[in-house]
């Protein structure tokens, strides 16, 4: 929503220093859903930003501005002599109906969204997900690269695992995974013990771990960048450190990638995928923002 | 609710003198009288809120700043909201306003000597301090029960909990559950059988509808959550599988328990404090409240689709899409019941003659701030949408717009409006209006920048947070407000922010709790004394509690009122 960023900015102005603008993580002053990085997300932003948040500012502020209304101008003072009205039978068909289409006006866009969400009706690969206590393990089913985990880098070695004070606490993995832009990724997600949630809020995805179950969800990765997520059902003494954390490469990037994890150099290595994504660089993608820069990798 | 009470009122008044009181351990201990019982639950009702209210502090403190501060690990901060939910929801809400309220007002307003089983009432109460003593101690027994209220397994089985604090936790849940639906059988069996004379239904006054309706919820919703979480139990030490998927259960069925029970629960929190917001609107407003079948049927209706939508608390778990498309509609659909009683509120207030005395002052809160909360619901009832949001701090937001922003609104809103007649003492308006801005500023701050963390992502129940380490001099309660936040908000990445703002509004808020501690000693020890009707009321807006003596005799209604 528009007003949303232009009082995000005015937070913005108020420090110091603006801090440069990082895709695919949470931001201190943001008022709203983190940035898009799938048409997954962008339907859901479109959805919250420009119908729902329309609708909930204006129903909270019909309200607060009737009670104001009603405090002037009934107060005791204003008006000592009560009026003895119960009942106003058209009124209250309007105030039941209204609400009525308002609520049809949600659910028809909001039905469409749903489906779409749901499932990919022919994916073009597929990553598999499996929750433990307490980290993530993948595999790439279709690139024959096996299961491998991603637990969370502690404080203590964030600085030196990731260079140039550029580490996320508690949202980087030793093992990240890497997913190619623009095609249409198939994501089933299980779980070995506990319920967990698999989550990358930049996706727009959220799928729960249940031991016994494989459950389907899918992502388009619009763009290149860093996406990260945590997880998202409460699985123990250690529900706060399983973060997530996603390279979103071009297509060509992530099949090097690919080769790099299934040769010995890569698999000779203590984190293979950590291995493959520095040997390529993919933090470059980090900072990529303008559409000229992600039309000149694509 | 005008009534013909001549005869009853001059009736007890001469028994002023011979109340027939037992000695104080009988009367308090093996009481019977529903006024006595009803006291009971109210001060047990803040006590058990005093230490919910503890763990929120805790939680509070410990999310000012990123890293661990107070918690010594994940385990103790999972104990701490788990205690803090569970507490809330069935030691303070429950009890205070049906225990509580409900035990007072309800005889008293139908015309009523007492509840129609004095015992069994007895006994509701008594269960349920066992039940929070349980629950306190499954804190202190091995690694305490840090599952969250909601008690999913495989977390609550012995795979996650192998030690008996999660055990516990179940019996004290069960005895909470007994002592609820016990309560419930005595509510429903005291409104249809023992109004006064002329009392239809349709004469009722809108709090006992409120209870009613709540009863009904309360007998249909608690026996299936004692049925799941018995279940449990036996999963954990009886070896059978129900939630256990290598033996061929499903985790998954414990949810679909669970919410066919928790999702009614929340309109069990909520429905008594419609209730008591009509009455208190109605007499400030000096007018009747407006449209009151409409009121008392949109009451039915939100307790029915109550018992329908239960999945929306499950989108995620991997439910059929056409399952949710259903659940999305059905709990869009509350809104029009709940908009309903909103702007028959606010029908009620046009045109009146209003007085903003405390207990009005927290009803409009809990009108304005009730709305917020319920738009918000709007946005997580689709199944699309929630899937950002589910299970992050908007969630978070939501739920303590309703409940802690409502139903606790309600409450204290309660608790101004009938201290006088409860105590024959008034209570210092200046201190209730202080407590009441005091706690709105608190609240809001504690929970609107939650809404923020949440679309940002920032998950529910975590103890620690990502977001840089603040230098050394940025650190901790202390530090200077402003440089702080400049630095929160210059940094890259982070939930910081909002998480200090919201633990700011979370001390004032504590604070707030002392204001309201020290003008219930007022009241209680130098509060005026007060008359029948210290309100007013107008004849339409005068309910039977208002024509019998403040505090009113320990037997009252001696001869039935009739009721025009």
């Amino acid at each position: 929503m528009k007003y949303l960023h232009l009082l995000s900015l005015n937070l913005l102005a108020l420090v110091t220093l603006a801090a440069p603008a990082l895709a695919g993580e949470p931001k201190p002053t943001s008022l709203g859903l983190q940035e898009a990085a799938s048409p997954n997300k962008a339907r859901l932003v479109e959805f919250h930003d420009d119908l729902l948040m329309w609708i909930i500012t204006a129903i909270s502020l019909f309200v607060l501005i009737l009670l104001v209304i009603v405090a002037l101008r009934f107060n005791e003072k204003a008006n000592p002599e009560p009026s003895t009205t119960t009942h106003n039978v058209p009124l209250e068909i309007v105030w039941t109906v209204i609400p009525i289409i308002i609520l049809i006006i949600i659910a028809v866009p909001s039905f469409k969204l749903l489906y779409y969400l749901d499932r990919a009706p022919n994916p073009e690969m597929t990553l598999k997900v499996s929750g433990y206590q307490w980290g993530w393990t993948y595999s790439y089913p279709d690139q024959e690269i096996e299961d491998y985990n991603a637990d969370y880098v502690t404080d203590e070695e964030l600085a030196d695992f990731i260079p140039d004070g550029q580490g996320r606490r508690l949202l980087e993995t030793y093992n990240p995974i890497v997913l190619p832009t623009g095609k249409d990724i198939q994501i089933l997600v299980t779980a070995s013990d506990v319920l967990h949630s698999w989550t990358v809020p930049a996706f727009g995805v959220k799928k729960d771990a249940v031991p016994g179950r494989l459950n389907e969800t899918w992502v388009h990765i619009s763009k290149p960048g860093k996406y990260f997520g945590q997880c998202s059902e409460i699985c123990g003494i250690r529900h706060a450190y399983m973060p997530i954390s996603v390279y979103g490469v071009p297509e060509d990037e992530f099949n090097q990638w690919v080769e790099c994890m299934k040769s010995d150099e890569g698999q000779d290595t203590d984190y293979p995928a950590r291995f493959c994504v520095q040997k390529f660089d993919f933090d470059r993608y980090r900072t990529i923002e303008s559409e000229e820069e992600i039309a000149s990798i694509e | 609710m005008s009534a013909d009470t001549t005869a009853d009122h001059t009736d007890d008044k001469g028994h002023d003198h011979d109340d027939h009181k037992p000695g104080f351990f009988v009367r308090w201990f093996c009481s019977t009288n529903h006024k006595d019982i009803g006291t009971l639950y109210i001060i047990f009702s803040i006590l058990a809120a005093l230490v919910g209210g503890y763990f929120s502090m805790l939680m509070r403190a410990e999310l000012a700043d990123p890293g661990l501060q107070i918690a010594a690990d994940g385990q103790e901060w999972n104990v701490w909201i788990t205690a803090h939910g569970l507490i809330m929801v069935f030691f303070v809400v429950m009890p205070g306003l049906i225990g509580g309220f409900g035990n007072w007002f309800v005889p008293l307003m139908i015309g009523a000597p007492d509840m129609a089983f004095p015992r069994l009432n007895n006994i509701s109460f008594w269960l349920l301090v066992p039940a929070f003593l349980l629950l306190c101690a499954s804190a202190f027994v091995g690694t305490g029960a840090g599952t969250g209220w909601t008690i999913y397994p495989p977390l609550s089985d012995t795979l996650g909990h192998p030690g008996m604090s999660v055990d516990m936790a179940i019996f004290a849940l069960h005895l909470a559950g007994a002592s609820s639906i016990l309560g419930a059988a005595n509510f429903i069996t005291t409104i249809f059988n023992m109004r006064a004379p002329g009392m239809t239904l349709h004469k009722m006054p809108l709090f006992v509808w409120a209870m009613l309706v709540t009863a009904f919820l309360l007998v249909l919703a608690v026996p299936v959550l004692g049925g799941a979480i018995t279940m449990l139990l036996t999963d954990r030490n009886f070896g059978t599988s129900f939630f256990r998927p290598e033996g061929g259960g499903d985790p998954i069925l414990f949810q679909h328990l669970f919410w066919f029970f928790g999702h009614p629960e929340v309109y069990i929190m909520i429905l008594p404090a419609f209730g008591i917001v009509s009455h208190i609107v109605a007499t400030f407003s000096k007018k009747p409240v407006f449209g009151y079948l409409g009121m008392a049927y949109a009451m039915v209706a939100i307790g029915f689709v109550g018992f329908i939508v239960w999945a929306h608390h499950m989108y995620t778990v991997g439910l059929d899409v056409n399952t949710k498309a259903y659940f999305t509609a059905a709990t869009l659909i509350i809104a029009v019941p709940t908009g309903i009683k909103i702007f028959s509120w606010i029908a009620t207030m046009w045109g009146g003659s209003i007085r903003f005395t405390t207990p009005m002052l927290w009803a409009i809160g809990f009108i304005f701030l009730f709305t917020v909360g319920g738009v918000t619901g709007v946005v997580l009832a689709n199944a699309g949408m929630d899937t950002s949001l589910h299970d992050t701090y908007y969630v978070v937001a939501h739920f303590h717009y309703v409940l802690s922003l409502g139903a606790v609104f309600a409450l204290f809103a309660g608790f101004y409006y009938w201290i006088g007649k409860m105590s024959g003492r008034q209570y210092p308006e200046f201190l209730g209006k202080l407590h009441f801005w005091v706690t709105f500023i608190g609240v809001n701050l504690l929970f609107f920048p939650q809404h923020f963390l949440g679309l940002q992502g920032m998950p529910r129940r975590y103890v620690d947070y990502p977001a840089p380490i603040p230098p050394e001099h940025l650190q901790g309660w202390f530090a200077d407000p402003i440089e702080k936040i400049q630095w929160m908000a210059a940094q890259e990445y982070g939930y910081h922010l909002y998480n200090y703002i919201s633990s700011m509004g979370g001390a004032i808020t504590g604070f707030s709790v002392v204001i309201f501690l020290v003008a219930v000693f007022w009241t209680l020890f130098a509060g005026k004394r007060v008359g029948d009707d210290y309100w007013d009321n107008i004849p339409a807006t005068k309910t039977l509690e208002w024509h019998v003596s403040s505090p009113p005799p320990f037997h009252q209604f001696d001869i039935q009122p009739a009721v025009k």
